[in-house]
């Protein structure tokens, strides 16, 4: 028998809002980041299972480019980290206020 | 039998997931995070995506969380980030976003979905193999994207260098 594919979408959504959480509630540039590569994940569970249950291949295309975006996200989100921590010696979010009013 | 599976990449998916939110120590974090995208691949394998679950453990798992690790033992941070202030706040959106999904989830019975809707395209995986087929379709139909993706890949690389290294434009005396 097969998983209804409303089963896909609740698992990806409970994933999306955990990510969604994440980025709201932690000080650590780290974990944000790391909750933004669980949101990309959750849309690829979606990709994947709309892709098998529509029996087309688009969808498994399409996560190559969410791949590619999470891959470029991390490479420069971590470089953007590392420049952080040379010029305030911290990661933690409430110390980079230059952007706040 | 793939519902037993099903329920148990969901359920180790969902609670890597929450660990990568809760967890105080950043490298506890991302190994947590290492054992879900495992998951996940092994969730791609129950859907018939055997080349893009072989992709996700190669990219995800070997690069990109090899990366992250780098980072957190590079910086040396000290377990003393607390979460931060808006934490009722951010709780409470997602508790409301949660109710929100599973009210929409169980107000009707999805029961009588049909399985195998739609055949969009002709396209007969079993024949050929997963990975041929994506390969035929990766590199016709959308060979354009496929293009943009490898120079998005290419700005990312030289954004990187760029913002990492140290004294750039700087000349030497």
């Amino acid at each position: 028998m097969m998983v209804p594919l409303s089963y896909y979408v609740i698992l990806s959504t409970i994933v999306f809002l955990t990510g969604l959480v994440g980025v709201l509630i932690r000080r650590n540039i780290i974990i944000i980041l790391l909750s933004i590569e669980l949101m990309l994940n959750a849309t690829n569970i979606n990709f994947v299972a709309f892709s098998h249950y529509f029996q087309t291949l688009s969808g498994q295309v399409f996560v190559f480019f969410t791949l590619t975006v999470a891959a470029a996200e991390v490479a420069v989100g971590l470089a953007i980290i590392i420049a952080l921590y040379r010029s305030k010696s911290s990661i933690n979010v409430d110390d980079f206020q230059l952007l706040k009013w | 039998m793939e519902t037993l599976f099903f329920f148990y990449f969901a359920g180790v998916i969902v609670l890597t997931s929450i660990l990568v939110v809760a967890l105080r120590n950043p490298v506890y974090s991302a190994l947590s995070l290492l054992i879900m995208f495992f998951h996940v691949a092994g969730l791609y394998v129950t859907l018939r995506a055997e080349f893009l679950a072989a992709v996700q453990v190669i990219v995800y798992a070997g690069a990109i969380l090899v990366l992250y690790l780098f980072v957190v033992m590079l910086l040396n941070v000290k377990r003393e980030d607390r979460f931060h202030a808006q934490l009722p706040l951010g709780a409470l959106l997602g508790v409301t976003l949660l109710t929100e999904l599973f009210l929409l989830a169980f107000q009707r019975s999805y029961a009588n979905e049909p399985a195998r809707p739609i055949l969009l395209e002709p396209a007969a995986p079993e024949v050929t193999g997963n990975t041929e087929t994506i390969g035929e379709v990766l590199y016709s139909t959308y060979l354009f994207p496929f293009e943009v993706a490898s120079l998005i890949l290419l700005v990312a690389m030289i954004g990187a260098i760029v913002l990492a290294k140290k004294d750039i434009g700087v000349r030497e005396p």
